[in-house]
Protein backbone atom coordinates (compact mmCIF):
# COMPACT_ATOMS: atom_id res chain seq x y z
CA UNK A 1 0.00 0.00 0.00
CA UNK A 2 2.82 2.43 0.92
CA UNK A 3 5.03 1.16 -1.94
CA UNK A 4 6.19 3.36 -3.97
CA UNK A 5 5.87 0.84 -6.92
CA UNK A 6 1.58 1.82 -5.88
CA UNK A 7 2.11 4.67 -7.89
CA UNK A 8 3.41 3.71 -11.37
CA UNK A 9 0.45 3.82 -14.12
CA UNK A 10 1.07 0.13 -14.59
CA UNK A 11 -1.02 -1.05 -11.83
CA UNK A 12 -3.78 0.23 -13.17
CA UNK A 13 -3.45 -2.27 -16.09
CA UNK A 14 -2.20 -4.98 -13.63
CA UNK A 15 -4.92 -4.49 -10.80
CA UNK A 16 -7.71 -5.90 -13.09
CA UNK A 17 -6.04 -9.21 -13.02
CA UNK A 18 -5.38 -8.84 -9.41
CA UNK A 19 -6.34 -11.80 -7.47
CA UNK A 20 -8.34 -13.46 -9.93
CA UNK A 21 -11.00 -14.83 -8.43
CA UNK A 22 -13.12 -11.95 -6.18
CA UNK A 23 -12.70 -9.61 -8.59
CA UNK A 24 -15.12 -7.80 -10.33
CA UNK A 25 -18.97 -8.43 -10.09
CA UNK A 26 -19.15 -11.35 -11.62
CA UNK A 27 -16.26 -12.82 -9.66
CA UNK A 28 -17.58 -11.68 -6.57
CA UNK A 29 -20.96 -13.74 -7.41
CA UNK A 30 -18.98 -17.06 -7.90
CA UNK A 31 -16.85 -16.33 -4.37
CA UNK A 32 -20.38 -15.58 -2.74
CA UNK A 33 -21.96 -18.90 -4.57
CA UNK A 34 -19.29 -20.83 -3.77
CA UNK A 35 -19.24 -20.14 -0.01
CA UNK A 36 -22.86 -20.36 0.21
CA UNK A 37 -23.33 -24.12 -1.21
CA UNK A 38 -19.63 -24.86 0.22
CA UNK A 39 -21.12 -23.22 3.78
CA UNK A 40 -24.57 -25.21 3.31
CA UNK A 41 -23.39 -28.44 3.06
CA UNK A 42 -20.77 -27.84 5.82
CA UNK A 43 -23.36 -26.87 8.28
CA UNK A 44 -25.91 -29.78 7.31
CA UNK A 45 -25.17 -31.87 9.63
CA UNK A 46 -26.33 -29.46 12.34
CA UNK A 47 -29.64 -29.00 10.20
CA UNK A 48 -30.48 -32.34 10.21
CA UNK A 49 -30.05 -32.98 13.74
CA UNK A 50 -32.73 -30.09 14.65
CA UNK A 51 -34.92 -31.65 12.17
CA UNK A 52 -34.46 -35.30 13.24
CA UNK A 53 -35.46 -34.13 16.79
CA UNK A 54 -38.34 -32.70 16.18
CA UNK A 55 -40.19 -35.62 13.89
CA UNK A 56 -42.61 -37.78 15.87
CA UNK A 57 -40.80 -41.62 16.11
CA UNK A 58 -42.59 -43.28 13.05
CA UNK A 59 -41.23 -40.21 11.06
CA UNK A 60 -37.52 -41.05 11.34
CA UNK A 61 -37.38 -43.74 8.98
CA UNK A 62 -39.35 -42.42 6.38
CA UNK A 63 -37.57 -40.03 3.61
CA UNK A 64 -39.43 -36.72 4.64
CA UNK A 65 -37.25 -34.25 4.93
CA UNK A 66 -39.30 -31.56 7.50
CA UNK A 67 -40.78 -33.32 10.71
CA UNK A 68 -44.43 -33.20 10.24
CA UNK A 69 -46.53 -32.72 13.00
CA UNK A 70 -43.57 -30.74 14.74
CA UNK A 71 -42.99 -32.94 18.52
CA UNK A 72 -41.67 -30.38 20.86
CA UNK A 73 -42.32 -32.95 23.06
CA UNK A 74 -39.07 -34.68 22.03
CA UNK A 75 -36.96 -32.53 23.95
CA UNK A 76 -38.58 -32.89 27.61
CA UNK A 77 -38.83 -36.70 26.64
CA UNK A 78 -34.99 -36.72 25.88
CA UNK A 79 -34.64 -35.62 29.36
CA UNK A 80 -35.63 -38.87 31.22
CA UNK A 81 -36.87 -41.48 28.32
CA UNK A 82 -33.30 -43.99 29.43
CA UNK A 83 -33.93 -43.32 32.96
CA UNK A 84 -30.68 -41.44 33.54
CA UNK A 85 -32.17 -37.80 34.53
CA UNK A 86 -30.58 -35.11 32.46
CA UNK A 87 -31.63 -32.29 34.80
CA UNK A 88 -28.97 -33.82 37.63
CA UNK A 89 -26.26 -34.17 34.39
CA UNK A 90 -26.62 -30.39 33.37
CA UNK A 91 -26.55 -29.49 37.36
CA UNK A 92 -22.82 -32.19 37.20
CA UNK A 93 -21.49 -30.31 34.32
CA UNK A 94 -22.37 -26.57 35.24
CA UNK A 95 -20.48 -27.14 38.59
CA UNK A 96 -17.39 -28.90 36.97
CA UNK A 97 -17.10 -26.16 34.27
CA UNK A 98 -18.14 -23.07 36.39
CA UNK A 99 -15.58 -24.49 38.49
CA UNK A 100 -12.92 -24.83 35.78
CA UNK A 101 -13.25 -21.81 34.06
CA UNK A 102 -13.10 -19.45 37.72
CA UNK A 103 -9.89 -21.74 38.82
CA UNK A 104 -8.04 -21.54 35.97
CA UNK A 105 -8.62 -18.24 34.84
CA UNK A 106 -7.80 -17.07 38.70
CA UNK A 107 -4.51 -18.95 39.01
CA UNK A 108 -3.59 -18.71 35.89
CA UNK A 109 -3.55 -15.30 36.22
CA UNK A 110 -1.35 -14.93 39.29
CA UNK A 111 1.15 -17.32 37.65
CA UNK A 112 0.99 -15.48 34.78
CA UNK A 113 2.31 -12.21 36.38
CA UNK A 114 4.80 -13.73 38.12
CA UNK A 115 6.40 -15.05 35.24
CA UNK A 116 6.02 -11.80 33.59
CA UNK A 117 7.07 -9.08 35.34
CA UNK A 118 8.60 -10.35 38.99
CA UNK A 119 12.38 -11.75 38.92
CA UNK A 120 13.81 -13.91 41.34
CA UNK A 121 16.85 -17.02 40.82
CA UNK A 122 15.74 -19.97 39.21
CA UNK A 123 12.90 -18.14 36.84
CA UNK A 124 13.86 -18.97 33.44
CA UNK A 125 14.34 -22.75 34.17
CA UNK A 126 11.24 -22.95 35.56
CA UNK A 127 9.31 -20.83 32.75
CA UNK A 128 11.31 -23.51 30.16
CA UNK A 129 9.81 -26.27 32.66
CA UNK A 130 6.72 -24.91 31.89
CA UNK A 131 6.46 -24.46 28.05
CA UNK A 132 8.06 -28.41 28.30
CA UNK A 133 4.66 -29.47 30.06
CA UNK A 134 2.92 -28.36 27.50
CA UNK A 135 4.22 -30.82 25.09
CA UNK A 136 3.44 -34.03 27.72
CA UNK A 137 0.66 -35.76 26.43
CA UNK A 138 -2.46 -36.44 29.00
CA UNK A 139 -2.42 -40.49 28.03
CA UNK A 140 1.36 -40.51 30.25
CA UNK A 141 0.21 -38.87 33.15
CA UNK A 142 -3.95 -40.52 33.11
CA UNK A 143 -2.61 -43.97 34.94
CA UNK A 144 -0.54 -42.55 37.90
CA UNK A 145 -2.94 -39.69 38.41
CA UNK A 146 -6.04 -42.05 38.59
CA UNK A 147 -4.02 -44.07 41.13
CA UNK A 148 -3.45 -41.23 42.94
CA UNK A 149 -6.98 -39.81 43.23
CA UNK A 150 -8.13 -43.54 43.95
CA UNK A 151 -5.63 -43.77 47.12
CA UNK A 152 -7.14 -40.34 48.13
CA UNK A 153 -10.65 -42.02 47.65
CA UNK A 154 -11.69 -39.39 45.14
CA UNK A 155 -13.10 -41.78 42.45
CA UNK A 156 -16.76 -41.10 42.21
CA UNK A 157 -16.64 -37.96 43.66
CA UNK A 158 -16.38 -34.45 41.65
CA UNK A 159 -12.84 -33.77 42.80
CA UNK A 160 -11.12 -35.10 40.38
CA UNK A 161 -12.51 -33.31 37.38
CA UNK A 162 -12.45 -30.35 39.68
CA UNK A 163 -9.70 -29.39 41.75
CA UNK A 164 -6.70 -29.86 39.40
CA UNK A 165 -8.08 -26.74 37.23
CA UNK A 166 -7.23 -24.52 40.61
CA UNK A 167 -3.58 -24.82 39.90
CA UNK A 168 -3.82 -23.46 36.50
CA UNK A 169 -2.60 -24.63 33.43
CA UNK A 170 0.40 -24.00 32.04
CA UNK A 171 -1.08 -23.35 28.13
CA UNK A 172 -3.56 -20.81 29.79
CA UNK A 173 -0.95 -19.69 31.92
CA UNK A 174 1.65 -19.09 29.11
CA UNK A 175 -0.44 -16.95 26.36
CA UNK A 176 -1.51 -14.30 29.64
CA UNK A 177 2.22 -13.99 30.27
CA UNK A 178 2.56 -12.95 26.62
CA UNK A 179 0.07 -10.89 26.90
CA UNK A 180 1.04 -9.20 30.56
CA UNK A 181 4.36 -8.76 28.66
CA UNK A 182 2.84 -5.98 26.38
CA UNK A 183 2.07 -3.65 29.07
CA UNK A 184 3.71 -1.15 30.50
CA UNK A 185 5.75 -1.16 33.58
CA UNK A 186 4.72 2.33 34.57
CA UNK A 187 1.21 1.43 35.73
CA UNK A 188 2.57 -0.93 38.35
CA UNK A 189 5.35 1.67 39.64
CA UNK A 190 2.74 4.09 40.02
CA UNK A 191 0.20 1.51 41.77
CA UNK A 192 3.65 0.24 44.22
CA UNK A 193 4.53 4.18 44.90
CA UNK A 194 0.68 4.49 46.31
CA UNK A 195 1.38 1.61 48.29
CA UNK A 196 -0.59 -1.74 46.51
CA UNK A 197 0.89 -5.21 47.22
CA UNK A 198 1.45 -7.48 44.30
CA UNK A 199 -2.42 -8.90 44.51
CA UNK A 200 -4.21 -5.43 44.28
CA UNK A 201 -2.09 -5.10 41.21
CA UNK A 202 -2.76 -7.59 39.92
CA UNK A 203 -6.40 -8.04 40.07
CA UNK A 204 -6.92 -3.57 40.06
CA UNK A 205 -4.17 -3.03 37.50
CA UNK A 206 -3.28 -5.45 35.35
CA UNK A 207 -5.80 -8.06 34.71
CA UNK A 208 -8.33 -5.67 34.24
CA UNK A 209 -6.31 -4.55 30.96
CA UNK A 210 -5.97 -7.88 29.55
CA UNK A 211 -9.51 -9.13 29.76
CA UNK A 212 -9.72 -10.05 26.26
CA UNK A 213 -7.11 -12.40 27.05
CA UNK A 214 -9.13 -13.91 30.03
CA UNK A 215 -12.00 -13.20 28.04
CA UNK A 216 -10.32 -15.98 25.78
CA UNK A 217 -8.93 -18.68 28.08
CA UNK A 218 -12.07 -18.64 30.20
CA UNK A 219 -14.42 -19.20 26.70
CA UNK A 220 -11.99 -21.88 25.76
CA UNK A 221 -11.65 -23.44 29.29
CA UNK A 222 -15.47 -23.66 28.99
CA UNK A 223 -15.59 -25.29 26.04
CA UNK A 224 -13.15 -27.76 26.67
CA UNK A 225 -14.28 -28.68 30.18
CA UNK A 226 -18.11 -29.05 28.93
CA UNK A 227 -17.15 -31.20 26.01
CA UNK A 228 -14.61 -33.40 27.58
CA UNK A 229 -15.55 -36.96 27.58
CA UNK A 230 -12.38 -38.83 28.60
CA UNK A 231 -11.76 -37.29 32.55
CA UNK A 232 -14.49 -37.44 33.21
CA UNK A 233 -15.07 -41.51 31.97
CA UNK A 234 -12.02 -42.24 33.80
CA UNK A 235 -13.24 -41.27 37.08
CA UNK A 236 -16.71 -41.20 37.48
CA UNK A 237 -18.82 -44.06 37.03
CA UNK A 238 -21.93 -43.33 39.48
CA UNK A 239 -24.70 -42.54 36.97
CA UNK A 240 -25.92 -39.74 39.26
CA UNK A 241 -22.58 -37.86 38.82
CA UNK A 242 -22.45 -38.17 35.09
CA UNK A 243 -21.40 -34.89 33.14
CA UNK A 244 -23.85 -34.43 30.14
CA UNK A 245 -21.05 -35.72 27.83
CA UNK A 246 -21.54 -38.89 29.90
CA UNK A 247 -24.81 -39.12 29.24
CA UNK A 248 -24.95 -38.29 25.69
CA UNK A 249 -22.63 -41.54 25.42
CA UNK A 250 -24.83 -43.22 27.83
CA UNK A 251 -27.80 -42.96 25.42
CA UNK A 252 -25.23 -44.07 22.15
CA UNK A 253 -24.89 -47.76 24.55
CA UNK A 254 -28.77 -47.92 24.15
CA UNK A 255 -29.88 -51.09 21.82
CA UNK A 256 -32.34 -50.33 20.40
CA UNK A 257 -31.52 -46.06 19.88
CA UNK A 258 -34.53 -43.93 19.63
CA UNK A 259 -32.87 -41.42 17.40
CA UNK A 260 -35.75 -38.31 17.89
CA UNK A 261 -34.43 -38.32 20.93
CA UNK A 262 -30.94 -39.15 20.92
CA UNK A 263 -30.65 -36.22 18.50
CA UNK A 264 -32.94 -34.09 20.95
CA UNK A 265 -30.89 -34.18 24.28
CA UNK A 266 -27.28 -34.05 22.10
CA UNK A 267 -28.73 -30.84 20.87
CA UNK A 268 -29.23 -29.45 23.80
CA UNK A 269 -25.93 -30.87 25.14
CA UNK A 270 -24.38 -28.92 21.93
CA UNK A 271 -26.39 -26.11 23.24
CA UNK A 272 -24.75 -23.96 26.25
CA UNK A 273 -21.02 -23.96 23.89
CA UNK A 274 -22.87 -22.81 20.73
CA UNK A 275 -24.31 -20.04 22.51
CA UNK A 276 -21.28 -19.03 24.21
CA UNK A 277 -19.83 -19.06 20.95
CA UNK A 278 -22.16 -16.74 19.18
CA UNK A 279 -21.92 -14.22 22.57
CA UNK A 280 -18.44 -14.64 22.51
CA UNK A 281 -17.52 -15.06 19.18
CA UNK A 282 -14.51 -12.84 18.71
CA UNK A 283 -12.66 -14.76 22.24
CA UNK A 284 -12.96 -17.90 20.71
CA UNK A 285 -11.01 -17.19 17.83
CA UNK A 286 -8.56 -14.72 19.30
CA UNK A 287 -7.41 -17.99 21.87
CA UNK A 288 -6.85 -20.17 19.11
CA UNK A 289 -5.02 -17.81 16.42
CA UNK A 290 -2.92 -15.95 19.30
CA UNK A 291 -1.48 -19.04 20.56
CA UNK A 292 -0.97 -20.29 17.07
CA UNK A 293 0.76 -16.67 15.88
CA UNK A 294 2.63 -15.48 18.72
CA UNK B 1 19.31 -11.12 24.66
CA UNK B 2 18.99 -7.17 25.89
CA UNK B 3 20.57 -5.70 29.07
CA UNK B 4 18.42 -6.55 31.19
CA UNK B 5 20.09 -9.73 32.31
CA UNK B 6 23.34 -8.24 32.20
CA UNK B 7 22.15 -5.65 34.89
CA UNK B 8 23.63 -7.03 38.29
CA UNK B 9 21.15 -10.01 39.90
CA UNK B 10 20.74 -8.66 42.89
CA UNK B 11 17.40 -9.75 43.39
CA UNK B 12 14.83 -7.88 46.33
CA UNK B 13 14.24 -10.59 48.79
CA UNK B 14 10.53 -9.34 48.58
CA UNK B 15 10.34 -10.06 45.07
CA UNK B 16 11.90 -13.63 45.41
CA UNK B 17 9.09 -14.55 47.56
CA UNK B 18 6.47 -12.49 45.72
CA UNK B 19 7.16 -14.44 42.63
CA UNK B 20 7.30 -17.67 44.23
CA UNK B 21 3.79 -17.34 46.12
CA UNK B 22 2.87 -16.16 42.92
CA UNK B 23 3.68 -19.10 40.66
CA UNK B 24 3.27 -21.90 43.76
CA UNK B 25 -0.37 -22.55 42.79
CA UNK B 26 1.71 -23.86 38.87
CA UNK B 27 4.35 -25.29 40.27
CA UNK B 28 2.51 -28.02 43.24
CA UNK B 29 0.18 -28.47 40.04
CA UNK B 30 3.49 -29.57 38.46
CA UNK B 31 4.16 -31.69 41.10
CA UNK B 32 1.50 -33.04 41.75
CA UNK B 33 -0.03 -33.78 38.42
CA UNK B 34 2.56 -33.91 36.13
CA UNK B 35 6.28 -34.18 36.99
CA UNK B 36 5.22 -36.53 39.63
CA UNK B 37 2.79 -38.58 37.51
CA UNK B 38 5.27 -38.79 34.72
CA UNK B 39 7.99 -40.52 36.72
CA UNK B 40 6.00 -42.53 38.28
CA UNK B 41 4.46 -43.69 35.35
CA UNK B 42 7.61 -44.67 34.46
CA UNK B 43 8.37 -46.53 36.90
CA UNK B 44 5.01 -48.33 37.01
CA UNK B 45 5.85 -49.71 33.42
CA UNK B 46 8.29 -51.91 35.00
CA UNK B 47 5.97 -53.30 37.46
CA UNK B 48 2.47 -55.20 37.87
CA UNK B 49 -0.03 -53.58 39.32
CA UNK B 50 -3.75 -53.40 39.60
CA UNK B 51 -4.35 -50.29 41.85
CA UNK B 52 -4.96 -52.38 45.30
CA UNK B 53 -2.82 -55.03 46.05
CA UNK B 54 0.66 -54.58 46.58
CA UNK B 55 3.14 -53.52 43.66
CA UNK B 56 5.23 -56.33 42.01
CA UNK B 57 8.76 -55.65 40.05
CA UNK B 58 8.45 -57.03 36.73
CA UNK B 59 11.25 -55.78 35.35
CA UNK B 60 10.85 -55.22 31.42
CA UNK B 61 8.34 -57.84 30.93
CA UNK B 62 5.64 -54.97 29.64
CA UNK B 63 7.82 -54.19 27.37
CA UNK B 64 8.33 -57.72 26.07
CA UNK B 65 4.81 -58.67 26.62
CA UNK B 66 3.61 -55.59 24.11
CA UNK B 67 5.76 -57.34 21.22
CA UNK B 68 3.67 -59.92 21.49
CA UNK B 69 0.65 -58.35 21.98
CA UNK B 70 -1.75 -58.68 18.62
CA UNK B 71 -3.92 -55.65 20.24
CA UNK B 72 -0.87 -53.54 20.43
CA UNK B 73 -0.10 -53.92 17.09
CA UNK B 74 -3.28 -53.80 15.81
CA UNK B 75 -3.80 -50.18 17.64
CA UNK B 76 -1.08 -49.41 16.06
CA UNK B 77 -1.49 -50.07 12.77
CA UNK B 78 -5.25 -48.04 12.78
CA UNK B 79 -3.97 -45.29 14.76
CA UNK B 80 -1.27 -44.75 11.96
CA UNK B 81 -3.38 -44.93 9.09
CA UNK B 82 -5.92 -42.85 10.89
CA UNK B 83 -3.11 -40.38 11.20
CA UNK B 84 -2.07 -40.97 7.31
CA UNK B 85 -5.30 -40.05 6.03
CA UNK B 86 -6.62 -37.34 8.70
CA UNK B 87 -3.45 -35.12 9.00
CA UNK B 88 -2.99 -34.16 5.09
CA UNK B 89 -6.84 -34.13 4.34
CA UNK B 90 -7.67 -31.58 7.04
CA UNK B 91 -4.34 -29.45 6.51
CA UNK B 92 -5.04 -29.35 2.81
CA UNK B 93 -9.29 -29.16 3.29
CA UNK B 94 -8.46 -26.26 5.89
CA UNK B 95 -5.96 -24.20 3.80
CA UNK B 96 -8.12 -24.50 0.57
CA UNK B 97 -11.21 -22.78 2.90
CA UNK B 98 -9.19 -20.27 4.40
CA UNK B 99 -7.54 -19.24 0.92
CA UNK B 100 -11.47 -18.80 0.53
CA UNK B 101 -12.90 -16.96 3.98
CA UNK B 102 -9.41 -15.03 3.83
CA UNK B 103 -10.31 -12.70 1.41
CA UNK B 104 -11.78 -9.12 1.85
CA UNK B 105 -15.02 -9.44 0.76
CA UNK B 106 -18.59 -8.45 2.98
CA UNK B 107 -20.24 -11.10 4.88
CA UNK B 108 -17.33 -13.46 4.71
CA UNK B 109 -17.39 -13.47 8.86
CA UNK B 110 -20.54 -14.79 8.94
CA UNK B 111 -18.85 -17.78 6.69
CA UNK B 112 -16.20 -18.13 9.03
CA UNK B 113 -18.40 -18.36 11.58
CA UNK B 114 -19.94 -21.39 9.91
CA UNK B 115 -17.11 -23.22 9.26
CA UNK B 116 -15.73 -22.68 13.28
CA UNK B 117 -18.84 -24.11 14.42
CA UNK B 118 -17.90 -27.48 14.38
CA UNK B 119 -15.03 -27.09 15.91
CA UNK B 120 -16.64 -26.36 19.04
CA UNK B 121 -19.08 -28.87 18.94
CA UNK B 122 -16.05 -31.54 19.78
CA UNK B 123 -17.44 -34.19 22.39
CA UNK B 124 -19.83 -37.23 22.66
CA UNK B 125 -22.49 -35.16 21.06
CA UNK B 126 -21.25 -34.07 18.02
CA UNK B 127 -19.85 -38.25 17.71
CA UNK B 128 -23.51 -39.25 18.51
CA UNK B 129 -25.09 -36.67 15.46
CA UNK B 130 -22.55 -38.27 12.93
CA UNK B 131 -23.05 -41.88 13.97
CA UNK B 132 -26.94 -41.18 13.04
CA UNK B 133 -25.58 -39.60 9.62
CA UNK B 134 -23.62 -43.22 8.78
CA UNK B 135 -26.78 -44.54 9.68
CA UNK B 136 -26.61 -47.46 6.67
CA UNK B 137 -30.58 -47.58 5.97
CA UNK B 138 -31.89 -44.16 7.14
CA UNK B 139 -29.10 -41.95 7.46
CA UNK B 140 -27.91 -38.68 5.79
CA UNK B 141 -25.39 -40.01 3.69
CA UNK B 142 -26.60 -42.88 2.25
CA UNK B 143 -30.10 -41.24 1.71
CA UNK B 144 -27.41 -38.31 -0.52
CA UNK B 145 -25.99 -41.67 -2.20
CA UNK B 146 -28.97 -43.55 -3.09
CA UNK B 147 -30.61 -40.20 -5.21
CA UNK B 148 -26.85 -40.43 -6.83
CA UNK B 149 -27.54 -44.12 -7.60
CA UNK B 150 -24.69 -45.06 -5.38
CA UNK B 151 -25.72 -47.76 -2.78
CA UNK B 152 -23.75 -46.48 0.65
CA UNK B 153 -22.02 -48.88 2.44
CA UNK B 154 -22.55 -50.02 5.81
CA UNK B 155 -20.07 -47.23 7.59
CA UNK B 156 -19.66 -47.78 11.35
CA UNK B 157 -20.75 -51.46 10.93
CA UNK B 158 -18.19 -52.32 8.41
CA UNK B 159 -14.73 -53.11 9.22
CA UNK B 160 -13.48 -52.13 5.90
CA UNK B 161 -15.65 -48.60 5.74
CA UNK B 162 -15.32 -47.72 9.54
CA UNK B 163 -11.71 -46.08 10.20
CA UNK B 164 -12.71 -43.85 7.07
CA UNK B 165 -15.86 -43.04 8.17
CA UNK B 166 -13.86 -41.99 11.18
CA UNK B 167 -11.51 -39.63 9.21
CA UNK B 168 -14.69 -37.97 7.29
CA UNK B 169 -16.09 -37.45 11.33
CA UNK B 170 -13.34 -35.89 12.05
CA UNK B 171 -12.59 -33.94 9.61
CA UNK B 172 -15.57 -32.01 9.98
CA UNK B 173 -14.26 -30.58 13.50
CA UNK B 174 -11.27 -28.85 11.34
CA UNK B 175 -12.29 -25.47 12.19
CA UNK B 176 -9.05 -24.82 14.49
CA UNK B 177 -6.78 -25.25 12.08
CA UNK B 178 -8.60 -23.28 9.53
CA UNK B 179 -8.92 -20.08 11.97
CA UNK B 180 -4.94 -20.17 12.27
CA UNK B 181 -4.78 -20.42 8.28
CA UNK B 182 -6.64 -17.41 7.93
CA UNK B 183 -4.70 -15.43 10.59
CA UNK B 184 -1.42 -16.88 8.76
CA UNK B 185 -2.89 -15.52 5.58
CA UNK B 186 -4.06 -12.11 6.58
CA UNK B 187 -0.39 -11.57 7.75
CA UNK B 188 0.79 -12.31 5.05
CA UNK B 189 1.78 -8.15 3.24
CA UNK B 190 -0.25 -7.67 0.26
CA UNK B 191 2.52 -5.56 -1.00
CA UNK B 192 3.74 -8.96 -2.16
CA UNK B 193 1.45 -10.29 -4.11
CA UNK B 194 1.39 -6.35 -5.88
CA UNK B 195 4.86 -6.50 -6.60
CA UNK B 196 4.39 -10.08 -8.26
CA UNK B 197 1.56 -8.81 -10.30
CA UNK B 198 3.79 -6.30 -11.86
CA UNK B 199 6.64 -9.13 -12.82
CA UNK B 200 3.23 -10.73 -14.56
CA UNK B 201 2.64 -14.03 -11.87
CA UNK B 202 -0.05 -15.60 -12.70
CA UNK B 203 -2.48 -16.69 -9.74
CA UNK B 204 -0.99 -20.46 -9.38
CA UNK B 205 2.95 -18.71 -9.19
CA UNK B 206 1.63 -16.04 -6.91
CA UNK B 207 0.29 -19.14 -4.77
CA UNK B 208 3.62 -20.93 -5.05
CA UNK B 209 5.84 -18.69 -4.82
CA UNK B 210 4.32 -16.19 -2.44
CA UNK B 211 1.67 -17.43 -0.42
CA UNK B 212 3.16 -21.12 0.44
CA UNK B 213 6.48 -19.99 1.35
CA UNK B 214 5.09 -17.20 3.58
CA UNK B 215 2.64 -19.53 5.44
CA UNK B 216 4.85 -22.27 5.91
CA UNK B 217 5.58 -21.36 9.58
CA UNK B 218 1.59 -21.78 10.16
CA UNK B 219 1.53 -24.99 7.97
CA UNK B 220 4.71 -26.09 10.45
CA UNK B 221 2.89 -25.32 13.62
CA UNK B 222 -0.73 -26.75 12.36
CA UNK B 223 1.03 -29.82 11.34
CA UNK B 224 2.65 -30.15 14.81
CA UNK B 225 -0.53 -29.59 16.68
CA UNK B 226 -2.51 -31.90 14.66
CA UNK B 227 -0.26 -34.73 14.79
CA UNK B 228 0.10 -34.55 18.79
CA UNK B 229 -3.81 -34.57 18.83
CA UNK B 230 -4.55 -37.35 16.34
CA UNK B 231 -2.38 -39.86 17.99
CA UNK B 232 -4.16 -39.13 21.24
CA UNK B 233 -7.94 -39.57 19.72
CA UNK B 234 -10.08 -41.12 21.80
CA UNK B 235 -13.89 -39.66 21.80
CA UNK B 236 -14.67 -40.68 18.46
CA UNK B 237 -13.92 -44.28 18.66
CA UNK B 238 -14.51 -44.59 22.18
CA UNK B 239 -18.41 -43.76 21.70
CA UNK B 240 -19.03 -44.35 17.52
CA UNK B 241 -17.26 -47.74 17.22
CA UNK B 242 -16.38 -48.57 21.01
CA UNK B 243 -12.72 -49.60 18.73
CA UNK B 244 -14.95 -51.70 16.76
CA UNK B 245 -16.20 -53.62 14.30
CA UNK B 246 -13.27 -56.60 14.70
CA UNK B 247 -11.03 -53.86 15.53
CA UNK B 248 -11.11 -52.06 13.17
CA UNK B 249 -11.12 -48.31 14.57
CA UNK B 250 -9.03 -49.66 17.68
CA UNK B 251 -7.18 -46.34 18.30
CA UNK B 252 -3.90 -46.24 20.38
CA UNK B 253 -5.81 -44.46 23.25
CA UNK B 254 -8.89 -46.68 23.47
CA UNK B 255 -6.88 -49.40 23.95
CA UNK B 256 -4.67 -47.98 26.62
CA UNK B 257 -7.89 -46.99 28.51
CA UNK B 258 -9.26 -50.68 27.99
CA UNK B 259 -5.91 -51.82 29.70
CA UNK B 260 -5.67 -49.07 32.04
CA UNK B 261 -9.50 -48.82 33.28
CA UNK B 262 -11.04 -51.73 32.25
CA UNK B 263 -8.56 -54.50 32.91
CA UNK B 264 -7.19 -52.47 35.78
CA UNK B 265 -3.66 -53.37 34.77
CA UNK B 266 -1.75 -50.56 35.63
CA UNK B 267 1.84 -51.66 35.21
CA UNK B 268 1.46 -52.34 31.37
CA UNK B 269 -1.03 -49.60 30.46
CA UNK B 270 2.03 -47.44 31.70
CA UNK B 271 4.22 -48.85 29.57
CA UNK B 272 2.05 -48.74 26.62
CA UNK B 273 1.57 -44.85 27.57
CA UNK B 274 5.37 -43.84 27.57
CA UNK B 275 5.34 -45.93 24.19
CA UNK B 276 2.51 -43.56 22.47
CA UNK B 277 4.66 -40.70 24.24
CA UNK B 278 7.79 -41.46 22.57
CA UNK B 279 5.80 -42.25 19.31
CA UNK B 280 4.44 -38.52 19.47
CA UNK B 281 7.54 -36.95 20.56
CA UNK B 282 9.79 -38.68 17.54
CA UNK B 283 6.93 -37.58 14.92
CA UNK B 284 7.10 -34.09 16.50
CA UNK B 285 11.01 -34.22 16.67
CA UNK B 286 11.43 -35.44 12.95
CA UNK B 287 8.72 -32.30 11.84
CA UNK B 288 10.80 -29.98 13.55
CA UNK B 289 13.57 -31.12 12.32
CA UNK B 290 12.68 -31.68 8.61
CA UNK B 291 10.78 -28.13 8.87
CA UNK B 292 14.51 -26.99 8.52
CA UNK B 293 14.30 -27.92 4.97
CA UNK B 294 10.79 -26.43 4.25
CA UNK B 295 9.82 -23.52 6.30
CA UNK B 296 10.43 -20.07 5.79
CA UNK B 297 11.04 -17.45 7.76
CA UNK B 298 11.34 -14.05 7.08
CA UNK B 299 14.60 -12.19 6.84
CA UNK B 300 16.38 -16.24 7.28
CA UNK B 301 15.95 -15.90 10.41
CA UNK B 302 15.43 -19.90 10.42
CA UNK B 303 18.46 -20.80 9.49
CA UNK B 304 21.01 -17.87 10.84
CA UNK B 305 19.90 -18.76 14.27
CA UNK B 306 20.99 -22.62 14.06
Amino acid sequence: MTSPLSELPVKISASFTRRGLGRGIFGKFLIYLLLSVTSLIYIFPIIWMLLTSLKPSYQVFSPDLLPNPVEWSNYPRSFTYTGLDFGKLYLNSTIITLTNVVGTVISSTIVAYGFARLHAPGKNLLFLLLLATMMIPFPVTMVPTFALFNFLGWIDTLLPVTIPALFGNAFNIFLLRQFFMTLPVELEEAARIDGANTMQIIYRVMAPLIIPAEAAVAVLTFQNTWNDYLTPQIYIRDQSLYTVAQGIRFLRGSLNPQWELMMAASLMAMLPVVILYLIAQRYFIEGITLTGIK
Amino acid sequence: MTAKIKSKPSYRRREIIAFYLCISPWLIGVILFVAGPMLASFLLSFTRWDYFSSIQWNGLRNYEKMLDDEYFWTALRVTFTFAALYVPLSQIISLSVALLLAKKIKGVGLFRTFFYLPAILSGTAYVVLWVWLFEPDRGLINNVLSWLGIKGPRWLSDPNTALYALVIMSLWGMGSSLMIYIAGLKNIPEQLYEAAELDGARRFSRFYYITLPMLSPTIFFNLVLVLIQTFQSYTTAAVATGGGPLDSTLFYLVYLYRRAFVNQEAGYAAALAWVLFLIILFFTLLVVRSSQAWVYYEGGKGKEKE
